[in-house]
């Protein structure tokens, strides 16, 4: 995508393309002069005053928790609240409850709900894939700990859209809270958790409360975004008639609005629930009940098999859950195209008697035990733990020289250069260098951004550790996006290769990093490389996927007319389908550095040291907590950095 | 795709017929069997006891949890947390114990001196120690690699990408105190702390360097399951004196021996309990601890059944650990 970018650069405004050449040949030639100069160098066990004021603050909520009314009369009556209505979702489906050894609905009622649930959102199809899937946690041996992940993800998801939608709409309908929010959003989003963590255990204490605040404040933002852009992109004259018809503004938000914008939304409801299915893992470090706790368990003794199991009961919970709500969202668009007698009827039979089966098994579930508790004898979760534990030992003990030679290789050529260019440069050099490139790539404004995020880097007491992180950030940035491109066109023009692709994207996104950070600390060592590789699993398939819808949006028209006037497939890639692509390709690397940075934590747990350790670290250790909440605020502002700078950049080329 | 009204309600009634049919021949009801164990509580109440993530604290709990549960007849309630939020559960009330604590005088000045919301417990009679750790191959292929005065002759040895043209020492399990930085710099030693940033990466390390024999040197710690699996070495470094860590910067001689002890909630102990006896009375050894953490990392067994092992075979031992009158 750079060098499409680039090739439009030099064709029509040679200036620009020449000034960035210039710019940095400039930096290498001052790096080559002024190497070790003021680079703001930190220890990792050296504190700044900032860090220790930190620390001090934390001390001190922590020893008036019990005295201070905020914390009576406020968080307490939240905690409440949240931890009755999980606890509540734990009786019906996860956990023993009222007086009896199981929940009130066993295994067959829960999977009949999730069938039936399925059948009404979405169809038969889904329908039969909700009950599989269900099926398939309890043959895994997981029907517990996959029912509390359940009850505290659609806790967490329900309190989230409770929340979420009105604030969403409230943003869409009002241009100054939206640009109030936006930013707040961000922050919730690439905040890494660990920084909130061991604080919210001290406002909402150990237990269901905390695990589902951490989860929701990460989760609840893409709902907010969505609901807020569905009820943006309703075209105006819409609104404008249903005003001069007379309705009032409810009227118009209940009758116009929201039904218009309702597809945005469910869309915004699907990636919330993705969102929180990712936090399982981490949430387990708070105690939250679930399918995290086998995992970190697992991992505590290597045992990658058992892991994965729970891993794959994830994966299954999120294919499940992702495809009933996208289904639920082409219902909507289907059932405003067509309205035939004989299919609404079919389908009303259908809901009454899938709702009477529904009603026989959760009866069943409650009252007989074979019904109630998923009979242990059928399980096939052990095999597959034993399977994926031989296949993991014969690819680490056999692959790993070939794959350290591939670590050496690329950390020599590409990382290591970039981080000594980085981390060696005199911090205002950095500085001036990003400044002059904001001011050519994004104008005045996008400068002044620059300038301000570099400003806090230098605050934060963690420049050199940020630049660091920005050099592992950007080469993993860059190999997404190759692997974007490449996968995403291929998958874009063929719909047979994408049938094939996507679950395993689906996989890629939604495993725990934790599961395979084994095999790969076998295959790559600790080391820097590892957590490049980590964080292109994670952010490579949301890259794949925006590129490959974005070329399959190209007009076939265009595409025809161009093999009709005899270009090679090569040549209707470059020239004609990765050009008209071009919004596709910006989002995709937007996308893809986010992506990438949220994974910095994971990649201080595997030798990256820099930002993603002080986070680590800080949640570790009492005196490192200001550090690490510094760390956790620097990953935010490069995240913002680099953020505006892309977008700046690519709405300045697409305007010239 | 879809049903007609008519044939889904009468699949429907089909279902419901079969369904009937099927209840009505049997299967044992829920609540019929194993209501009765639950009322043995006793006056012991309920026994909050936080698990730390290793796999050696796990041992403590799961034999203290057992014995607490089958013989006290208290509730137990494990909590899994990291050492932070565990300390902080102290004051919150939602932690009782903690039963295998390293050192962390941070923690103590904070929660025991200041907020007196914690007092230790006395000792678990395990000595912990931290050090600097080579796999047995290399121990065995180059004797006098175990003194650290030796080191900088086989710096090149553990070159990686991650040191550049010194030799890496791995190190970094978050929840520790490290002072190697420090002390490579006042041994003169040609090495770069490289953070792996994990204890699951530390042990992937060691357990791949013997596989494969290839050099690595690190942090390390005992007891760890890992070590009865692979008997790794420690390195010697300069003797440790009372006070010679005294000055973070300065620092050139081995971390201290720990004497891993338990921590309890104040209120907790105020309060006397059958499980605070108990826990106060907890005490065994390394080989104790080892033998049930293998039993739990390598026998893959459950916590639970890892300690109903143990217990049985000492019984002897856990009578000791018993209220009087019990």
């Amino acid at each position: 995508m750079a060098a499409v970018a680039l090739s439009k650069v030099d064709l029509r405004r040679p200036g620009r393309g020449a000034v960035v050449a210039l710019v940095l040949a400039l930096w290498l030639v001052l790096w080559a002069l002024l190497k070790g100069l003021h680079t703001l160098a930190l220890g990792p066990a050296q504190l700044t005053p900032l860090h220790q004021a930190v620390n001090d603050l934390n001390d001190s909520i922590g020893a008036s928790r019990n005295t201070n009314p905020l914390f009576l009369y406020f968080f307490n009556e939240i905690r409440l609240v949240i931890d009755e209505f999980v606890t509540f979702i734990q009786s019906l489906i996860a956990q023993p409850a009222f007086g009896r050894p199981l929940p009130l609905i066993g295994w067959l009622g829960v999977v009949a709900l999730a069938a039936f649930v399925s059948y009404a959102a979405g169809g038969f199809r889904v329908a039969l894939l909700a009950a599989a899937g269900f099926t398939f946690l309890g043959l895994q041996g997981l029907w517990e700990e996959s029912m509390d992940t359940l009850a505290l993800t659609l806790a967490a998801v329900v309190i989230a859209l409770l929340f979420g939608i009105p604030i969403g709409i409230w943003a869409g309908l009002s241009d100054r809270f939206n640009r109030v929010i936006t930013p707040v959003l961000d922050f919730m989003q690439t905040m890494p958790t660990f920084v909130y963590l061991a604080p919210l255990t001290l406002f909402f204490l150990i237990g269901p409360a905390s695990a589902t605040i951490a989860t929701l404040v990460y989760a609840a933002p893409p709902a907010i975004r969505l609901t807020a852009y569905g009820i943006r992109n309703v075209p105006g004259d819409t609104v404008e008639a249903s005003a001069s018809l007379g309705a009032t503004d409810g009227q118009t938000l209940r009758k116009v609005l929201l039904p218009t914008a309702k597809r945005t939304i469910i869309v915004g409801i699907n990636q919330t629930m993705m969102a929180a299915l990712s936090m399982v893992t981490i949430a387990a470090l708070i105690d939250a009940p679930g399918l995290g706790k086998t995992v970190i368990k697992a991992l505590q003794t290597l045992d990658v098999g058992t892991a994965f199991n729970a891993g794959l009961a994830i994966v299954v919970l999120a294919i499940v859950l992702d495809r009933v709500t996208t289904a639920a969202g082409d219902r909507v668009d289907r059932a405003r195209l067509t309205r035939r007698p004989w299919a609404a009827r079919a389908r009303q039979g259908g809901l009454i008697g899938g709702g009477v089966l529904t009603l026989v098994a959760v009866w069943l579930s409650y009252t007989y035990v074979w019904a109630a508790e998923f009979p242990p004898d059928v399980e096939v979760g052990s095999s597959i733990a034993k399977g994926v534990t031989t296949a993991t030992d014969w690819v680490q003990s056999n692959l790993s020289g070939i794959t350290n030679g591939v670590k050496d290789v690329v950390t020599l050529v590409l990382v290591d250069p970039l981080q000594s260019l980085l981390t060696g440069s005199p911090w205002w050099l950095v500085a001036a260098v990003v400044v002059a490139l904001s001011v050519v790539l994004g104008g005045i404004r996008a400068a002044i951004g620059s300038a301000v995020c570099l400003g806090l880097l230098v605050a934060t007491g963690l420049w050199q550790d940020s630049m660091a992180t920005l050099a592992s950030t950007l080469v993993a940035t860059a190999v997404v996006m190759v692997i974007g491109v490449a996968v995403g066109v291929w998958m874009g023009r063929s719909p047979g290769a994408d049938r094939v692709i996507r679950p395993v994207l689906d996989a890629a996104q939604t495993m725990p990093a934790f599961v395979y950070l084994v095999p790969f600390l076998a295959l790559f060592a600790a080391s820097r490389f590892t957590a490049i590789v980590a964080a292109v699993v994670f952010a490579a398939p949301v890259a794949v996927k925006i590129v490959a819808d974005g070329v399959r949006a190209v007009s076939p028209t265009t595409v025809e007319a161009a093999t009709a006037s005899g270009s090679s497939t090569w040549q209707t890639i470059t020239k004609v389908q990765l050009p008209m692509a071009r919004q596709a390709l910006v989002l995709a690397t937007n996308q893809g550095l986010v992506y990438v940075l949220s994974m910095v934590v994971v990649g201080g747990l595997v030798g990256a040291g820099a930002l993603g350790y002080d986070v680590v670290a800080g949640f570790s250790q009492g005196q490192l907590y200001g550090k690490g909440l510094a760390a956790g605020l620097a990953i935010v502002v490069l995240g913002v950095l680099l953020d505006r700078l892309t977008r700046a950049a690519a709405a300045r080329s697409g305007r010239s | 795709m879809a049903l007609s009204g008519k044939t889904g309600i009468r699949g429907a009634g089909v279902a419901l017929a079969v369904a009937l049919t099927l209840a009505g021949c049997g299967g044992a009801k829920v609540g019929d069997t194993g209501s009765a164990q639950s009322g043995s509580t006793g006056d012991c109440g309920t026994f909050n006891i936080a698990i730390n993530p290793w796999v050696g604290y796990e041992a403590n709990a799961a034999v203290l949890a057992y014995v607490a549960e089958k013989q006290l007849g208290c509730k137990v309630t494990k909590k899994d947390l990291k050492e932070e939020v565990a300390w902080q559960g102290f004051g919150t009330g939602e932690v009782d114990a903690v039963v295998e604590n390293w050192g962390h005088d941070d923690l103590r000045a904070k929660y025991v001196d200041d907020q007196k919301t914690a007092v230790s417990a006395g000792s678990t009679g395990v000595t912990g120690q931290i050090g600097w750790y080579v796999p047995p191959w290399m121990a065995e292929k180059y004797p006098d690699i175990t003194d650290w005065n030796n080191l900088n002759k086989y710096a090149d040895l553990f070159k990686t990408s991650e040191s550049g043209d010194k030799g890496q020492l791995l190190d970094g399990d978050p929840s520790f105190v490290t002072n190697d930085e420090a002390l490579v710099k006042n041994l003169n030693l040609d090495y770069k702390v490289v953070y792996g940033g994990s204890e699951t990466a530390l042990i992937q390390a060691f357990k791949q360097a013997e596989e494969k024999k290839t050099p690595v040197i690190g942090y390390f710690y005992s007891p760890q399951w890992l070590l009865s699996q692979v008997k790794l070495v420690k390195v010697k470094l300069p003797a440790y004196t009372k006070g010679c860590d005294a000055d973070t910067q300065k620092i050139a001689c081995d971390y201290p021996d720990y004497d891993l002890d338990k921590i309890v909630s104040k209120k907790f102990a105020d309060a006397g309990g059958p499980a605070f006896q108990l826990v106060k009375n907890f005490k065994w050894t390394n080989e104790d601890q080892n033998l049930v953490a293998k039993y739990i990392a390598e026998d893959k067994m459950s916590a639970d059944a890892a300690a109903k092992k143990w217990v049985d075979d000492n019984a002897d031992k856990v009578k000791a650990w018993l209220p009087a009158g019990k």
